[in-house]
């Protein structure tokens, strides 16, 4: 486990639609500057866990980001204390141009050369985007898109990057291309937690992880460790 | 020709006004998926507003320029306007943000009502004559008269309207806006206050509804506490033209409203004259005699263009001229 103090510490964390409990009590903790991974099966709560996270949902338990607590603070606080979520889906805003969703990323930033200096960076890091950038976003394939989420979480300049399901509904080639991406955010020193029911390729990003099942954690151990677990690899890895 | 040209006229200055208040239905709409049915009766407050204190300062011993006691009535009805447009949603609407669609709905209704009957008590029951205080010089173009309140109304519309596009599409709150409109939960995970935005929305919908409220006092030289319904009535037939939710839609759909029925209006006599129908002139050849016309409809069925517009678009294009289709969001 790495030596700095977490920046995002989970403990006892239940959330619940309605009376159905979707997240029974987890903790776990990211520090600063590693990569770490929630995996397991559709439906295990992985989702439910980042939204509850970014206060989309309603949450019990501790939750501290940077040692605050997050649980009274509303959803559009985070991202200037430094906490960013790329949500399932990509969630990007298909009738503005690339250039605007990067410019959203950045609502909540008024410096202006600090923004320019990352928007040079983000369209180094994804050159498609600034080819794109005066295009309308819907317009860009689901790959690009999912670049586009993540170019436009990185504009924040996120101290603790979420990441939910980057490689959801995309072709073999592109999920390559963006957990290449997610590989350099993760070595230019971005604290990521992502998601992902592609454990294989989660756990090739990550340096730790967490399996969730049921709402639960049901193990932890580093990366390495995961991939050789015969558990893991008989349930998520298709062995 | 000289009616056809009069009616484009006319039809503009009327679109001119029912684009602004379209665009504040448009807004509300697009950000929050409400109708809001009291917008109409901002726009009245705002005539009213206007009315009051033109009235008060043209009746002093020395009256300033009527100009400046124009601009004095739009200044105090676009903050009074704003107000209450921030109340509405602050009030009655916010608190049933969550709630099934119908209950903002009929909220809405009820805040109509409300604000008409406000103005009732504050104001009168009667109709009350705007004054007139500024020259209305007649101008002619091609046999056709334009005023010069014509000529301020659509011009003030268009610099309002170009205002409103420059501040939606090219400023970061304006894009915001249209972030909130499309995803109101990825919007605030970028950092958006989603409370900030709608009221914005409302205000600024309210401010607009201020200015087209003098525009039809002075236009029409009268103001009435139900004047908002039918106006803010045929302004979201005009929103549900151009495709509710759609900005330039809702430019498009006011004037094009405007001109419709200025021109319906202009012609629905000589179409409903019977004399003129060769198949009927032998039945009521008595009855032409007298003067040579017997129409069926006037030009005081106009209001049932805006209308029948409204039927034909839900009917045949139902996401209006500029709308893209609705979908499901996830």
């Amino acid at each position: 486990m790495s030596a700095s103090a977490p920046i995002l510490e989970v403990r006892d964390l239940h959330v619940s639609y309605g009376s159905i409990a979707a997240v029974k009590g987890i903790s776990f903790e990211v520090a600063t500057g590693e990569t770490v991974c929630l995996i397991g099966a559709n439906g295990a709560g992985k989702t439910t866990t980042l939204k509850a996270l970014a206060r989309l949902l309603p949450a019990h338990g501790t939750l501290h980001f940077d040692g605050h607590s997050l649980l009274h603070r509303p959803a559009h606080e985070l991202i200037g204390a430094g906490m960013t979520l790329v949500p399932e889906g990509r969630g990007i805003f298909a009738r503005l141009t690339v250039a605007e969703n990067l410019d959203m990323g950045a609502y909540c930033r008024s410096d202006r050369a600090g923004i320019d200096a990352d928007r040079d960076r983000v369209f180094g890091l994804l050159p498609r985007l600034k080819e794109r950038a005066r295009q309308v976003a819907g317009t860009l394939s689901g790959g690009e898109q999912q670049m586009l989420a993540i170019g436009r979480a990185l504009m924040s300049r996120p101290r603790l990057l979420l990441l939910d399901e980057p490689s959801m509904g995309l072709a073999p080639m592109m999920v390559q291309k963006v957990f290449e991406v997610i590989r350099s955010v993760a070595a230019q020193g971005v604290t990521i937690l992502l998601v992902e029911q592609n454990a294989r390729l989660a756990l090739s990003v990550a340096s730790r992880g967490y399996v969730m099942e049921s709402g639960g954690i049901t193990l932890s151990d580093s990366a390495p460790a995961l991939l050789a677990n015969p558990g893991v690899r008989e349930a998520y890895l298709g062995e | 020709m000289e009616i056809f040209i009069q009616q484009i006229i006319n039809g503009l200055t009327t679109g001119s006004v029912y684009a602004l208040v379209a665009l504040g239905y448009t807004m509300v709409y697009g950000v929050i998926q409400l109708i809001n049915f009291a917008h109409g009766e901002v726009v009245m407050i705002g005539a009213m507003v206007a009315f009051s204190v033109i009235t008060a300062l043209a009746g002093t011993a020395a009256p300033l320029p009527p100009a400046a006691i124009l601009l004095a009535g739009v200044a105090a009805a676009i903050p009074a306007c704003m107000a209450i447009g921030y109340l509405l949603e602050r009030i009655a609407y916010r608190p049933l943000r969550h709630a099934p669609r119908l209950a903002p709905l009929i909220t809405a209704i009820g805040m109509s009502i409300i604000l008409q009957h406000l103005a009732l008590l504050v104001w009168s029951r009667n109709p009350m004559a705007f004054p007139q205080i500024v020259d209305n010089p007649v101008f002619t173009i091609g046999g056709a008269a334009i005023t010069g309140v014509q000529i301020a109304i659509i011009l003030l519309s268009v610099v309002l309207m170009a205002a409103l596009t420059w501040f939606v599409y090219r400023t970061r709150f304006g894009i915001a806006i249209r972030a909130t409109a499309e995803n109101v939960h990825v919007a605030s995970l970028m950092g958006v206050d989603a409370n900030r935005v709608i009221a914005a929305t409302f205000v600024i919908a309210a401010a607009l509804a201020a200015v087209a409220g003098v525009m039809v006092g002075t236009y029409y030289g009268i103001t009435h506490y139900t004047m908002g319904f039918m106006l803010g009535l045929k302004a979201f037939s005009a929103a549900v033209l151009g495709g509710i939710g759609n900005l330039a839609g809702a430019m498009l759909g006011g004037i094009l409203l405007g001109l419709v029925e200025a021109l319906g209006a202009g012609y629905i006599g000589d179409l409903t004259d019977i004399c003129k129908w060769p198949l009927m002139k032998e039945a009521v050849a008595e009855r032409c005699a007298a003067d040579g016309h017997l129409i069926l409809m006037g030009s005081n069925y106009q209001d049932v263009f805006a209308f029948l517009v409204l039927i034909a678009v839900l009917v045949f294009r139902p996401s209006g001229l500029l709308g893209e289709r609705v979908s499901e969001r996830a």
